[in-house]
């Protein structure tokens, strides 16, 4: 970098449309600022009191000036308008195939949580050219997660996940800074992304990891008791959950909810405020017992949860596309093989007293020695 | 003679008649100040009080500046900063920025453009200057007890849960000065409605009285909801009702639709009455009527409207949805045309115009220039996409400075300059005045330009520490703000020095147009010995023999 930038590296597949926007404006912009500047300053010279006597003549005014300089902005507006919508949407469209990776801003710290069990502060690794959705809460307070680097930016708020995607170009190192306000060390909650190239990251991903998210919220569905109502057949006191993630739900007042990662938090948490049809509401609020953390474990359960295909009358739910297409690092390897768990195996265990419609399929993916490329 | 404006000013000040007991000379008790229903001495009570509060507010951007010399927290702690930037925006917002214009020159000017003898309620006008005392008492207690930390937005749920600093009393000083608007914006409505001369029509009106209006009616439309919002806050922290702490099943998305609801068109409360200023000012200098009159006063009216309609803009990566976050950008653009066409028509003003560059003139040059970067970065900000690059980072700071400090301060300074003889009865050095402007003009551009640079790069705004690489900027900016800081300055000694050694002004010294230089200066207490009946249209030259037909 050379020591006086006018940009950010330009390190993400959206860097270059948001450039694009700003050359294109600061062109715009400038040229017509330019323009008045210099009207400004010519019609003071010309018309100065010393040159044109002390008193001016009416002019009579060309009404049709104002509709001009009234409409003629109005069209440019709009053209600027409909280009940064568009650059907007695609900021915030997250593509089907995209990896998830979980953060959680605290004061005043990043935490990050690979589904593959990698756990990270204030460190990101990602791989370039993948794109990889951000699913993110905050424990305390509001944070925002901003890239520069990558043109991205999301609020990170308490109680519902926010999301934000992006996909690398370039592998090296950015700052991810916490740009909204936050206390005390809001100015050094910054964090570190590290771009990899493809093999750096496998690599990476294979070092040290306890165990995939996955697992970890398969431990906490047992040990929180989950299982006793949720126990995987319609017979349950809970609805059934394997391949619920993605589907719409019918609630018992009539309405419907897309089952999302903001919809299960909210069902853990609190989950009287949406009853499925069909249920009583006698689940606890697990508000206060599970943090940010365990929260992502149990999602992260959830999601991988596949709908068993014998018995596809159970609950309301009917797959749709985005539930299948949530996937770990394993991507390429999984639509050959749906609703099974022969990749990994390591959850096969799962649900030790029941008939296990709820067989995870996505779980092994990046626990050590799975098979990864 | 024929035009009647400026011969009032061929008579030398020696041979003047004493044009009566003036408003200063009118009681010189502490109690003839303090208890006077007279709207102008209640603008002085103003602009002494706002003159205070600006000084404040500025050393704690001073302090900002400096701390931001290096990129390591080395001269505040982090907490000292954060209350620092805290309370510079408290002040300069709620104690300075929002009274700056309407209730000093407004207060002083209102009555006179439209030749009333007074507001409608001046009691309520005293009252309101009162509650902005008691206000600023909140808030003076805050600074000189520890401050507060919550960022003058006092998001949710940092303000109501995490924040360890004096919340309530900051918000309740919020709380009463909004009173205080409130009520000089219904004065100004009515006094507008009710108390013009005879023949002062609509749209024979100064634009500065249409701008007044505009901006009277979005003081009283939008302040209650920042009451409102406030209240609920306080609520909120000192009973634990969950409205905005999703702990408590609040929802702290729900505090930033409320609080921008008021604080958005805030910016328009800020920002029209300068555009006032700036269309009497560029009318005076130009000699010449504002080109496009009506369609300048129809675009305050447009600006105080749409302006209500924008505020979740302040919400593009807070997590709205695509659709609504389109639907604000889409009305943020709009609310930009009304803005532009006022630059094309002040523009098209100085078209065969006399135009001299005296002082007030140069502070109103200096605006177009600030507000045409201010108001065309605004269009960065209002497309979607850029947003998200550039949100709560520098470039947003440089954006709303330029408006506001840009726009608003230099707009205030035009028109304290231009209308100071008739507030004081005095001329202040013309040259000092010019040489103020100028350096607040290079000051400025060199303080918040490189901030616009700073932004794109990425450099997030309220951070005490930064990385390295964003120093070089931080230094201009930094030197810049010591400048900006000289002229500023400036203006108080050669002001105040001007007050006993100005040259006696006359009743209009710039030869301007316009009801209130038709009385004599500093004005009677009654501000005119018998009511004028208007019978020309507005800033029209060349007037008849008789000016004021006595009624």
């Amino acid at each position: 970098m050379n020591d006086f930038p006018l940009f950010p590296r330009q390190a993400s597949t959206i860097a270059v449309d948001i450039d694009r926007i700003y050359i294109a404006l600061v062109l715009l912009c400038g040229l017509t600022a330019l323009a008045i500047v210099v009207t400004i300053i010519v019609l003071a010279f010309k018309y100065r009191r010393s040159a044109v006597g002390a008193y001016s003549p009416e002019v009579s005014a060309p009404f049709w000036l104002e509709y001009i300089w009234t409409t003629v902005p109005f069209f440019i507006f709009m053209g600027i308008f409909f280009w940064g919508a568009w650059v907007y949407f695609r900021a915030y469209r997250v593509p089907e195939d995209a990896t998830d990776v979980y953060a959680v801003g605290k004061q005043w710290m990043w935490k990050f949580q690979h589904e593959g069990g990698q756990s990270e502060i204030n460190d990101l690794h990602v791989p370039v050219g993948r794109p990889i959705r951000m699913i993110m809460a905050s424990e305390d307070v509001i944070h925002s997660f901003f890239i520069p680097e990558f043109r991205i930016h999301r609020d990170v708020i308490p109680s519902r996940y926010s999301f934000v995607w992006f996909q690398a170009t370039k592998a090296g190192k950015y700052h991810l800074f916490c740009s909204q306000y936050c206390g005390t060390d809001h100015s050094k909650m910054i964090g570190t992304v590290y771009a990899m190239e493809p093999e750096d990251y496998q690599n990476w991903l294979s070092g040290g990891v306890k165990g995939s998210a996955t697992e970890e919220g398969e431990k906490l569905f047992q040990s929180l008791a989950c299982i006793t109502c949720h126990t995987g057949d319609s017979s349950g006191r809970g609805p059934v959950l394997a391949g619920l993630f993605g589907t719409t739900v019918m609630l018992s007042d009539g309405q419907r909810v897309k089952a999302d990662e903001n919809y299960l938090r909210e069902s853990i948490l609190n989950s009287t405020a949406k009853v499925v049809a069909g249920f009583q509401p006698i689940m606890p609020n697990f508000q206060g017992q599970v943090d940010e953390q365990k929260l992502i474990y149990l999602i992260a359960y959830i999601k991988a949860m596949k709908a068993p295909d014998l018995n596809p009358g159970a609950g309301q739910q009917t797959p749709t596309g985005r539930g299948s297409a949530n996937p770990l690092v394993t991507v390429p390897k999984e639509p050959g093989q749906p609703g099974t768990n022969s990749a990994g195996g390591s959850m096969t265990t799962v649900p030790a007293a029941s008939p296990p419609p709820a067989t995870p399929a996505r779980t092994s993916t990046a626990s050590p020695g799975s098979p990864q490329e | 003679m024929t035009t009647t404006t400026v011969h009032d000013n061929l008579i030398p000040p020696s041979e003047r008649a004493e044009p009566g007991p003036s408003y200063l000379s009118d009681g010189h008790t502490v109690a003839s100040w303090l208890l006077t229903k007279d709207h102008k001495r209640i603008a002085i009570l103003y602009l002494v009080s706002i003159t205070f509060m600006f000084m404040l507010g500025g050393f704690f951007a001073f302090m900002m500046r400096l701390e931001l010399l290096t990129p390591q927290g080395d001269l505040l702690t982090s907490d000292t900063y954060n209350k620092f930037f805290t309370m510079h925006g408290l002040i300069m917002v709620f104690f300075f920025l929002i009274p700056s214009i309407p209730a000093t020159l407004g207060n002083f000017l209102l009555p006179l453009m439209i030749g009333a003898k007074d507001l409608a309620f001046p009691r309520i006008n005293l009252l309101s200057w009162y509650l902005y005392i008691i206000g600023a008492g909140f808030g003076l207690f805050v600074v000189l007890f520890g401050g507060v930390d919550t960022g003058w937005t006092f998001y949710t749920p940092f303000s109501t849960q995490y924040s360890n600093t004096w919340v309530i009393p900051i918000t309740l000083a919020a709380f009463i000065v909004g009173f205080s608007s409130i009520l000089t914006g219904l004065n100004f409505v009515v006094t507008t409605h009710k108390m013009r001369a005879p023949g002062m029509t609509w749209f024979r009106l100064p634009l500065f009285v249409w701008s007044m209006y505009a901006t009277s009616l979005v003081m009283m439309l939008a302040t209650p909801v920042l009451g409102i919002t406030l209240m609920l806050l306080i609520i909120e922290r000192t009973l634990r009702v969950g409205i905005f702490d999703p702990a408590l099943g609040g929802d702290p998305i729900l505090f930033q639709h409320m609080f921008w609801f008021y604080s958005h068109p805030a910016v328009y409360i800020m920002i029209l009455p300068g555009m006032g200023v700036i269309s009497e000012v560029i009318a005076a200098f130009s000699r010449k009527r504002i080109y496009g009159y009506r369609f300048v006063a129809f675009s305050s009216l447009a600006i105080a409207f749409l302006g209500f309609l924008v505020w979740a803009h302040h919400l593009l990566v807070a997590g709205i949805s695509i659709y609504s976050a389109m639907i604000f950008s889409f009305l943020s653009f709009l609310v930009a045309i009304p803005s532009a066409v006022k630059v094309f028509n002040w523009t098209a003003t100085l078209y065969r115009g006399s135009i001299s560059l005296d002082t007030p003139m140069l502070y109103a040059l200096g605006f177009l220039g600030f507000f045409l970067v201010g108001g065309l970065t605004g269009l960065f900000l209002a497309a979607l996409g850029l947003d998200v690059h550039v949100h709560d980072t520098y470039f947003v700071i440089a954006h709303f400075h330029y408006i506001m400090v840009g726009g608003a301060v230099m707009a205030y300074f035009a028109g304290l300059h231009f209308w100071w003889p008739k507030i004081s009865g005095r001329l202040y050095p013309e040259f000092w005045g010019r040489l103020a402007a100028m350096v607040t003009f290079v000051g400025f551009n060199l303080t918040f330009f490189p901030q616009f640079v700073l932004g794109y790069l990425g450099m997030p705004r309220r951070y005490h520490a930064y990385v390295p690489e964003f120093q070089v900027l931080n230094v201009m900016s930094t030197a810049g703000a010591t400048v900006l800081g000289v002229g500023y300055a400036l203006p108080l000694f050669y002001l105040l020095w001007s007050l006993k050694y100005g040259k006696i002004a006359g009743k209009n010294p710039w030869e301007a147009v316009g009801l209130e230089w038709e009385t004599s200066s500093p004005p009677p207490t009654q501000n005119f010995t018998e009511t004028p009946v208007v019978t020309w249209e507005a800033y029209q030259r060349n007037l008849p023999e008789v000016l004021i037909e006595r009624g």
